[in-house]
């Protein structure tokens, strides 16, 4: 397993009192696309959050290991030098912050922790407006305050930017389809899948299966009260888009209750 | 209380000294100065207690009962580079330890006169006696009637047609002094004016600085007035600014705040004739023992007036900021738009913010609010940031520059900007390493 990137284990987080995840257990390797699916309020966004190391969370039992390491007592910066990268379900906006110094610092950042020299003015607003064009970003959006006025789409559209110009190894994407019109959608996918590679890894956090006709996923987990309850091809995908969430709530339901 | 006779009886000494050796000075200075004493004597210095809301939050018992001694002999040498190095490319007239420094000052661009107002009360005379004491009003106001007692020196400022250079007056203090800065700015119609006021000192330790500014607005007037406290972190600091706006006049004004021990700031804007406008924004950055108050007050009298008001405040460690703000809609002012906001960062929970805006309206048609909020840096902002490999420290840096600069992206004088930007994060410090 030389390209296990991710490894989940028996992971149970609570926030409060309130257990989340009870016992989640996921294993992502390069070159891999998983798609974490579920109805509202299951969990997906938490673990999603855990991984990046977002304050609000405890871990009560279990691990996670990044590169073959346990990162909980890392820090969400650490993290994210080290190659994970969290797009937001609800990106944040910051007040007189501009966008373009945002990113540039964020650029530098990474570079600077892999001992690289920062980047250059002209090569950073070269590779920023490619990559903005691509994803059908105004120019003018690179001088506004960080998601400030941004749009729905424009703030998605805008955590996608960062994907791709900051690079990471892992992508977790925390439903970066939802509030997206189909246009829109495409050019996100476009962008997720231009990032994608062998060297990389993707993890989809979704409500809907629509984004996974774009990007294509090589596996498929069902998220149900904070447990995984079933994984499997593109095509568990297709059948949860027909069926629904109940019947599988059902049976974990029913399988649980033996063994509780 | 003992302290406090001492403390006038000491000025009263200097009183009488600084009467004698300026016998020279015309008659209605000389009176204005007498009047004025006699009205401290009655009035003393402003106590806070229950009742006096104007100086609720702020207790001047300290600054009233230690004694400075007036500035005396040669004033020490001030190098401009080191004590106040942001006015690249404008004009200046310094002064120090309150008196004018020909030494710091430079040539005037042309449409600018700007003096000592020792030299004016001759040169200037008619303007001079219009203006001077016309607008900040001692009767009820210690601070003003003491530095009105005091009047010698000072700056007077007179503008006429569009005058393209900035003009920094500035005012160094060098030892353990009192000072009693005074300064008249007179906007005649339709001239243009921008003006940096600032207060600097040279050395640290304790002095006293009581000034008072009047600034006119004459019909059309249109006058850019940055005021700048940037004294020593054990300094007192009471300033007094009341502007008379007449039809139509623009007045901008920042107060920037990154520097005293224990600071009052009194700003008063009448808008006195219609169609007037005024745009006063402000940011103040505590941290350590600081105390700093900012009152401010507009005073809509007549109709068709728009008045911006948008404070910003950051508070760190155990420092103090006060804030009262109060726009006041006179009878007639009618069709008056005004707007009030205050706004404040707290980066320690030992700080401590006391904020309130408010509104008084007697006329009809009137567009006004306020608003007031203080809170921390969200963790929300911090976790987005860090999530994309900034570390905590620069990621708050990146939030604090964020905050202010709503605030100081108003300074159009790049230099300036620039240097106040740097100088507000190296007021707090938890950024004097990372910056």
């Amino acid at each position: 397993m030389a390209d296990l990137l991710l490894e989940v284990r028996d992971l149970h987080v609570a926030v409060g009192d309130n257990e989340i995840l009870k016992g989640l257990s996921l294993a992502v390797n390069k070159g891999e696309v998983h798609a974490i699916m579920g109805p509202n309020g299951s969990g997906k966004s938490t673990l999603a959050n855990v991984v990046a190391g977002k304050p609000g969370y405890t871990v009560t039992a279990g691990d996670v290991l990044y590169e073959g390491e346990s990162i909980l007592t890392k820090l969400p910066d650490e993290r994210a030098r080290a190659g994970i990268f969290l797009a937001l379900q609800y990106p944040v906006e910051l007040p007189g912050v501009r966008n373009r110094d945002f990113l540039r610092a964020a650029l530098d950042a990474l570079r600077e922790s892999r001992g690289e020299d920062k980047v250059g003015i002209r090569d950073f607003n070269k590779l920023m407006q490619a990559k903005a064009e691509e994803l059908g970003l105004e120019p003018d959006m690179m001088k506004r305050n960080v998601n400030e006025g941004f749009s729905g789409g424009e703030k998605k559209r805008n955590e996608i930017l960062q994907l791709v110009v900051l690079d990471p190894t892992l992508a977790l994407l925390d439903e970066t389809d939802s509030g997206l019109d189909i246009d829109a959608l495409k050019v996100v996918a476009e962008g997720v899948n231009r990032f994608g590679g062998p060297e990389k890894a993707i993890v989809l956090v979704t409500h809907y299966q629509r984004i996974l006709d774009y990007i294509t996923p090589d596996f498929v987990h069902v998220l149900i009260d904070g447990r995984i309850v079933r994984s499997g091809g593109r095509e568990l995908a297709l059948e949860l888009e027909k069926r629904g969430y109940d019947w599988l709530r059902e049976e974990a339901q029913a399988g649980a209750a033996p063994s509780a | 209380m003992t302290q406090a006779v001492a403390t006038h009886e000491q000025y009263e000494a200097d009183f009488r000294k600084l009467q004698e050796s300026r016998s020279s000075d015309p008659g209605w200075l000389k009176d204005l100065r007498n009047a004025a004493f006699g009205r401290f004597q009655e009035i003393g210095f402003p106590v806070a207690r229950k009742g006096n809301e104007l100086w609720k939050y702020t207790d001047v018992r300290p600054l009233a009962a230690e004694t400075f001694p007036q500035p005396a002999g040669v004033p020490a040498s001030v190098d401009a580079a080191q004590v106040f190095p942001f006015d690249d490319g404008m004009a200046r007239v310094a002064f120090v330890d309150g008196r004018f420094s020909q030494e710091l000052s430079t040539p005037l661009p042309d449409g600018l006169v700007a003096m000592s107002l020792a030299q004016a009360y001759t040169e200037h005379s008619d303007d001079v006696q219009r203006h001077l004491s016309q607008h900040a009003p001692y009767a009820d106001e210690g601070f003003t009637a003491l530095n009105t007692a005091f009047l010698a020196d000072g700056a007077f400022v007179l503008s006429e047609g569009a005058v393209q250079t900035p003009l920094h007056i500035v005012y160094v203090t060098t030892g353990r002094v009192v000072t009693h800065p005074r300064t008249l700015i007179v906007g005649r119609p339709t001239s243009e004016l921008s003006v940096v006021e600032s207060y600097v000192s040279a050395t640290g330790g304790k002095h006293f600085t009581n000034s008072v500014t009047e600034v006119a607005l004459e019909e059309g007037a249109q006058v850019t007035h940055r005021r700048l406290l940037i004294e020593n972190q054990e300094a007192y600091h009471v300033a007094t600014t009341r502007v008379h706006q007449s039809r139509d006049s623009v007045y901008r004004s920042l107060v920037y705040e990154a520097g005293g021990g224990l600071v009052r700031n009194d700003l008063t804007v009448l808008l006195d004739a219609e169609g007037a406008e005024a745009h006063l924004k402000g940011l103040y950055v505590t941290a350590g023992k600081q105390h700093v108050d900012n009152n401010v007050n507009i005073d809509h009298a007549k109709p068709h007036g728009y008045s911006r008001l948008y404070y910003k405040g950051i508070v760190d460690e155990q420092s103090k900021a006060v804030f009262g703000g109060l726009v006041l809609v006179r009878p007639g002012a009618d069709k008056t738009d005004a707007y009030q906001e205050d706004k404040n960062l707290i980066l320690s929970h030992e700080a401590e913010v006391d904020s309130k805006p408010a509104l008084e309206i007697y006329a009809d048609d009137v567009k006004a609010g306020h608003g007031a909020t203080a809170g921390a840096i969200a963790d929300e902002a911090l976790f987005y940031m860090q999530s994309r490999g900034i570390d905590p420290e620069q990621a708050m840096l990146f939030l604090v520059r964020g905050f202010v600069s709503e605030i100081l992206d108003s300074v159009t004088i790049e230099p300036l900007r620039e240097w106040l930007v740097e100088r507000t994060t190296q007021a707090l410090p938890r950024f004097r390493e990372a910056a």
